[in-house]
């Protein structure tokens, strides 16, 4: 056997931690009535404001900041688009995508190959030497404990307590939630803020931590697959983190069966990540009970105020 | 206060001045831009816009580059544009694209050295079956089983990449390119290639099927019944359900269309301009096309003026790359800015602005 179970495991938590992040964001985002197909360009953006400030700060953490901070502004460009300016969603979420790709790449001329820190990980040495289980619970970067528990806050907030339960009537009825008083607006840019802040996190864990470089186009449809994540998740936390590790484990995988050279085209093994995700989605999708029952009724709705 | 107010039609003037003034505003952020990257604005807007044109030192290059350029970009986007207004988005034009070029090249290099001068048309027509089949797969997943084209089309692009990097690199490789990485020359064999109609102006066989394109979208949309169910389902879904149009044939038809035209204008570019398969064959030029379908608000003769325009930015931005060392993604951030302002301004064209005091209630 050339593929070591255990490593295969440590590789998959690490493979899957950016889509993961960058799909919780998008959850709470879709939660609250709103589509934004622009979440690879955020992720790439909090890629390359991550690895800039960890090459020239030396610190992670500042980082981790510059990465939600690029990523939130460019989601500010989408909340002012949709929410106030009340443009299409898919078209702005799309420009939005584009315009990332373009600006991100812009910023990281010349930063390709320049060295970053090491991550810090958080569990002594003696817990990591554990055989199997140390390597797979211990030997991770503070990131990947915190996008775990991220997704158990965001379950806990939206299903147990009355700001998810406000955000949730935003994104079933944007009317009736006007009609209480709750600001839809103010209360949807938020939840893209939030969004925007989760993708350039999985960012800038992409290219700090996993890759440690700057690659142009690196974030290669994560964003994307995050977006399907969450329609495979059928909306609920939990399950979000269940398709990070499907999709992390397959990419995982891959890499290792294409360095093992076991005969199948490289070509299938580079598209396979992709593949299984639309296998997995037309799955999900099929069965018309489950897909239906928890998208938010007003996603991708546009809200206005007549009065 | 600031109030705005729904109109009850979309104003025509609006409609048509807000492409312009984003192009003008995207002038104008694109000139910070260049100031913040320490370029003169004024000097990079002019060589992007102007100099490819009229300057009499680029202009003999750059004129027949726009053609070149805006051909594919044009009959791409005329493709979207049907399936936008039905509210059916392929987001995929690029994989299409990818397919279409692969299938072409590889019905051309199947007959190598034949120069039949069949060869061409049935590369096309191979071109054309493969960005359909690449397209159908997000359509008929969407009608069969309810799967989300965007992601579906989109996702599939990243597949379409691989395909196309196990053709340069394995299948359809020059057998005679001393192992490089990239497909025999199409363009420089007759029989397979796309050349260049009227000499000195860019015009191959791929932008005369683009302005064909043009043609007969603008009568589909405004003269015939598919055209009217387009419109119709794209504004008023259920009412377009009640009126006798059938989602589905109107998703498969839709995704069809787009997927052919972008499969036609991989075959223009590879044996054209592109003149082989390679790894870095594609340039987002199906991704652009989404751009520029919006620019041209969705209208042919619209996506005709904005593919232009499209093309200009292309050919200027690398000229600005040349002359001014501008990177080159700053053109893509400059192309994803117009995006931006557009749809920003599509609000004054579907709302008016009042200035309202505010009343004790």
């Amino acid at each position: 056997m050339i593929i070591d179970p255990v490593t295969l495991i440590v590789a998959l938590i690490t493979v899957s931690t950016p889509v993961l992040l960058a799909a919780i964001g998008e959850l709470v985002v879709e939660k609250a009535g709103v589509l934004n197909l622009g979440v690879e360009g955020m992720m790439i953006m909090g890629a390359v404001c991550g690895f800039i400030t960890a090459h020239h700060t030396g610190s992670p953490a500042l980082a981790f900041v510059a990465g939600m901070a690029g990523a939130v502004a460019l989601a500010l460009v989408f909340a002012v688009l949709t929410q106030i300016l009340m443009a299409n969603q898919v078209a702005s979420g799309l420009a939005l995508t584009l315009f990332g790709l373009g600006l991100a790449a812009l910023l990281g001329v010349g930063y390709s190959g320049l060295p970053v820190p090491a991550i810090a990980r958080p569990f002594p040495e003696a817990l990591r030497d554990i055989p199997g289980l140390g390597p797979i619970v211990f030997s991770h970067s503070i990131l990947v404990y915190v996008s775990i528990a991220l997704v158990a806050a965001v379950w806990i907030v939206l299903t147990r307590t009355r700001i998810g339960l406000v955000l949730r009537a935003v994104g079933e009825n944007h009317d009736a939630a006007h009609a209480l008083g709750y600001k839809v607006v103010r209360i949807r840019i938020a939840a893209i803020m939030f969004g925007g802040a989760c993708a350039g996190l999985g960012g800038a864990f992409l290219s700090v931590v996993r890759v440690q470089n700057w690659i142009e186009g690196m974030t290669a449809g994560a964003g994307w697959i995050a977006l399907a994540l969450v329609v495979f998740a059928s909306w609920k936390p939990w399950r979000v983190l269940l398709g990070a590790w499907l999709f992390g484990g397959i990419a995982a995988l891959q890499l290792r069966l294409q360095a093992a050279e076991i005969g199948v085209p490289v070509a299938l093994l580079d598209a396979s990540p992709y593949l299984v995700t639309i296998i997995v989605l037309v799955l999900i999708s099929s069965d018309r009970r489950r897909a239906a029952l928890n998208a938010p009724a007003g996603l991708g709705r546009v809200f206005h105020a007549s009065s | 206060m600031i109030v705005l107010e729904k109109r009850a039609e979309p104003s025509r003037a609006w409609g048509a001045g807000g492409p312009i003034l984003a192009v003008v505003l995207t002038m104008l952020a694109g000139g910070v831009m260049f100031a913040a990257l320490g370029i003169d604005p004024v000097e990079a807007i002019r060589i992007i816009f102007w100099d490819p044109l009229f300057s009499e030192r680029f202009a003999g290059y750059s004129r027949p580059q726009l053609l070149v350029k805006a051909g594919p970009l044009i009959l791409i986007a005329i493709g979207l544009s049907m399936g936008f207004r039905a509210g059916i988005w392929n987001i995929g034009a690029e994989g299409q694209y990818i397919v279409g070029a692969i299938c072409g090249a590889a019905f051309g290099l199947a007959f190598y050295p034949s120069e039949n001068p069949l060869i061409f048309p049935g590369m096309v027509i191979a071109g054309v079956a493969g960005g359909v089949a690449w397209a159908m797969i997000p359509a008929l997943l969407k009608v069969y089983a309810r799967t989300n084209e965007i992601l579906v089309s989109l996702l599939l692009v990243y597949v379409a990449e691989a395909m196309l990097a196990s053709a340069a690199t394995g299948w359809l490789r020059n057998p005679e390119g001393s192992g490089f990485p990239g497909s025999r020359n199409l363009a420089r064999h007759p029989g397979t290639d796309n050349p260049e109609l009227f000499a000195g102006t860019g015009m191959h066989w791929g932008v005369l099927a683009a302005f064909v394109a043009v043609i007969v979208a603008y009568v589909i949309m405004t003269r015939h019944l598919l055209g009217y169910q387009i419109r119709l389902a794209g504004q008023a879904p259920r009412a377009a359900r009640f009126g006798g149009v059938n989602p589905a044939r109107l998703v498969i038809l839709c995704m069809g269309i787009s997927g052919a035209l972008a499969g036609a204008a991989g075959v223009f570019e590879v044996s054209g301009p592109a003149a082989r398969i390679s790894i870095d064959f594609n340039v987002g030029y199906g991704f652009t096309a989404i751009i520029v379908a919006f620019l041209g608000r969705l209208n042919p003769i619209g996506i005709l003026l904005a593919g232009l325009l499209m093309a200009l930015t292309f050919i200027g931005g690398e000229l600005a790359q040349l002359m001014l060392g501008v990177p080159a993604p700053a053109i893509q951030a400059f192309q994803g800015m117009l995006l931006f302002f557009l749809l920003a301004l599509d609000v004054l064209a579907n709302y008016r602005v009042r200035i309202k005091r505010k009343v004790a209630a």
